[in-house]
């Protein structure tokens, strides 16, 4: 396993390199394998949440296509968006410390933080809207305003909180996810500005944006399920 | 203690490094972390067992004299709790697996000791939450939390409890990641896969587990807790939602974690067997592969605990084949074990004493498991003692026992000091018919038709309740016995050498107890493991033991 020599890696890698590794090599390699499994467990955490919606859906179609029409479509294209270009910063931002350039990956950092704080914002707008207009499940739930719009269909109001609950859930665990990797990025950009990061060594800056990126993949299944199923015009 | 046993008591060791409660507290020495879990889980240990002292005490009689029904139903749920999620999941991973992992594969330490000590803060948090909720009250929806009981009828303290076994469900799946993690990446040179004792192969098993089936079950507190605080009506019949649905996703972890209990304990066993033994295990890549297989099956079984639940009937038969699988591999280990012993040079020291009752008890649970996997009899004893006693022989007859064969065996490399032997195949004596008095009974009252989770019961089933509390008196004093010898030990007891029973693994190959670094170099292996025939071949004048 160790078959570089050890006075090689110590003289490098002195600064980030812990004691109980045996040189830089194999503690990236435990780092990354670290994070590969962690995003397999929260694969697991929402895939209970994508098991439940599943069912739910295929009971209640009616119910979950018209409580999906409440929730606005360009609103949620645009955050898409802007969530993809987040994901583009972080990895131009690994890009820039592996050809060791420590102005851009501050800046392309920094920009990640925005895009990410921009789509928190416009997240919590939409939970405003459907909070004034009664689709939040226990507040005083009222759905009046969709069903009479399709008075030919004949759908159980009741169900169509299954919808809302769910639709809280995984946004919100969502979103709490997103508010825990923008803290993770300020602790990166703070030591990216330092320069600790360089093209020897960038391992916390690489999982941070593996992290970011399984996010942003949370997000791709979440806007569809939520969002596009059954848009066209209900009969 | 200046006297001529303690020669070499100067040479520095993880013990001994670093005094006071901070060198503690801020540790990242996997060796001190699992003491820092050793007392923590102890000290829930008994908590769990002193509920369960009650349960017993209550039904000495027929009657409901000593409590009523709601502080009965709050006693087996905490005791449930307690047993299950801080003692019973983090045991032997914790406490033996965080000491040896690291050792018996070669590396200095886990992979991420900051980590491995955060996972340890975690369990003290959700502990003391967990605590705080039993003083409040307590909690009385079973161990289980079915819905809609625990997200609209219940009157106890659903929420707080369901965010400690969140936050504790957290500190075993960073365990899981930080064992595979260390497993993959750190082994030494030499420490091929198939050289690796199958210790190491149980918990990479166990570990599989953990970080695969904890997520689902917190996201599944998640919502019950979301759906009592917040009115969600997630699992609520009454708005279209399926209380099934719960039971399907508790299970999914719930019945993998009975694997997480047992699996390690099987590693245990696997050490034990073949050090008192003096061979190398009976088919070795069998054994490794059972406990592999055991992870997998293991997740394909959960709803044989929803048989009468109304799940439809051929999902049941189907789940009923699948549960009859993991057999399979059981008995692989077990017939292994046995073969291990078959000509062997056999020492019957405590920890052996320990596996042996290992091996008849978790036989037991497992063709009980079998009774329980066959959908007609299932429907004829669900929800009666016959299930207690079933679990209770893999989870107390089994990972427990193992628990205490690994303490035992490793006690020497973990304090520097050999316990007290008698006092040892004494307590493990004691333990072995305290339990059998307790839990066989059991199966009988649960086949004449006694439901679990009662207060009271017809007068009929008396006998059998007199012998099964007589016989959790005497599993009690085999529980204190232990603490007692082993913390006198500590300070009274023999000094270890490095390798007192001349057992195999590197862990064997360090001072006793082992340095900060665990060996003074990296070891480089070139031998298999429980290469029994080379330790004993050239120094058969060496005696060790009675």
């Amino acid at each position: 396993m160790a078959d570089r020599p050890a006075v090689e890696s110590i003289e490098q890698h002195n600064l980030a390199l812990q004691h109980h590794f045996v040189n830089m090599e194999q503690q990236r390699n435990a780092a990354s394998l670290g994070m590969w499994l962690f995003l397999a467990t929260e694969i697991m955490f929402f895939g209970g949440l994508f098991c439940s919606y599943l069912i739910y859906r295929y009971w209640y179609p009616n119910e979950f296509a018209i409580a999906s029409r409440a929730l606005s479509l360009p609103i949620g294209t645009v955050n898409t968006a802007v969530l993809i270009c987040s994901s583009l910063t972080v990895a131009l931002s690994v890009r820039a410390a592996q050809v060791g350039q420590r102005k851009m990956l501050v800046i392309l950092l920094l920009l990640t933080m925005l895009f990410g704080l921009t789509f928190l914002g416009v997240k919590g707008y939409e939970w405003h809207d459907e909070y004034e207009r009664h689709h939040v499940p226990g507040l005083a739930f009222n759905i009046s305003d969709l069903t009479a719009e399709y008075p030919q269909i004949h759908i159980d109001p009741v169900h169509t909180q299954l919808f809302f609950a769910l639709y809280f859930a995984m946004t919100g665990l969502h979103a709490l996810h997103m508010i825990i990797g923008v803290g993770l990025f300020c602790f990166i950009t703070f030591y990216a500005w330092k320069g600790h990061y360089g093209p020897d060594y960038h391992t916390p800056l690489e999982n941070s944006g593996l992290y970011w990126h399984f996010v942003d993949i949370v997000w791709i299944y979440l806007f569809p399920l939520l969002y596009l199923i059954d848009r066209h015009p209900l009969k | 203690m200046a006297t001529a046993t303690t020669i070499v008591a100067e040479r520095e060791n993880y013990l001994n490094k670093e005094f006071g409660i901070r060198s503690w507290l801020l540790t990242t020495d996997h060796k001190r972390i699992a003491l820092l879990y050793l007392i923590w889980i102890t000290f829930f240990f008994f908590i769990g067992g002193f509920y369960a002292l009650l349960i017993r005490l209550e039904l000495l009689t027929p009657a409901g004299d000593l409590v009523q029904s709601d502080t009965y139903n709050k006693l087996f749920s905490m005791h449930g709790q307690v047993m299950i999620f801080f003692f019973l999941i983090p045991s032997i991973p914790a406490v033996l697996g965080n000491f040896l992992v690291p050792m018996m594969i070669g590396a200095k330490d886990l992979a991420f000791p900051r980590i491995n000590l955060l996972s340890w803060y975690l369990l003290v948090v959700s502990g003391i939450l967990m605590l705080h909720a039993m003083m409040l009250g307590g909690v009385d929806t079973g161990w289980t939390f079915y819905t809609p009981f625990s997200t609209a009828f219940s009157n106890s303290h659903v929420i707080e409890a369901g965010v400690s076994i969140f936050i504790a469900g957290f500190s075993s799946i960073l365990t899981g990641l930080n064992f595979v993690v260390t497993i993959h990446r750190m082994r030494a040179p030499g420490m091929t896969w198939g050289r690796l004792p199958l210790f190491i192969w149980a918990h990479y098993a166990t570990s599989i587990i953990q970080l695969l089936g904890t997520p689902v079950l917190a996201v599944t507190l998640l919502l019950v807790v979301a759906d009592r605080a917040a009115n969600m009506g997630i699992f609520d019949a009454t708005r279209g939602g399926d209380p099934l649905l719960f039971q399907h996703l508790f299970w999914f972890y719930s019945h993998p974690a009975v694997y997480i209990m047992i699996l390690p304990s099987m590693g245990v066993i696997n050490e034990v067997i073949t050090c008192f033994s003096r061979k190398r295990v009976f088919g070795y890549a069998f054994v490794a592969f059972a406990s592999i297989a055991i992870a997998v099956l293991g997740f394909l079984v959960w709803a044989h605990h929803m048989f009468v639940a109304g799940i439809s009937l051929y999902s049941a038969l189907i789940f009923s084949l699948l549960s009859y699988s993991v057999a399979v591999p059981s008995a692989i280990k077990v017939f292994n074990w046995t073969a291990t012993m078959y000509k062997g040079s056999i020492q019957y020291n405590t920890p052996l004493l320990y596996a042996l009752g290992f091996i008849g008890l978790f036989t037991m649970g497992g063709m009980t498991g079998l009774f329980l996997a066959c959908l007609g009899i299932d429907v004829h004893v669900t929800d009666t003692y016959f299930v207690i006693a079933h679990f209770h022989y893999i989870m107390v007859g089994g990972a427990v026992m193992g628990y205490l064969a690994g303490i035992h065996f490793w006690w020497p490399k973990i304090s520097g000091r050999m316990y007290p032997e008698g006092w040892g195949r004494l307590a493990a004596l004691i333990v072995f018919i305290g339990f059998n008095l307790t839990f066989f009974p059991q199966f009988i009252l649960g086949y004449l038709g006694m439901p679990r989770r009662y207060w009271q019961y017809p007068p009929e089933f008396q006998v059998l309740n007199v012998l099964s509390t007589a016989g959790s008196t005497i599993l009690a004093v085999g529980y204190v016995l232990p603490m007692i010898y082993l913390l006198w030990s500590m300070r009274y007891g023999k000094i270890a050498d490095e390798n007192p029973w001349r057992a195999a693994g590197l862990e064997w190959t360090t001072a006793s107890p082992p340095p900060t670094t665990n060996f003074e170099e990296t070891p480089v292996v070139t031998w298999e493991a429980y290469n029994y025939d080379e330790i004993d071949a050239p120094q058969q004048e060496v005696k060790v033991g009675g």
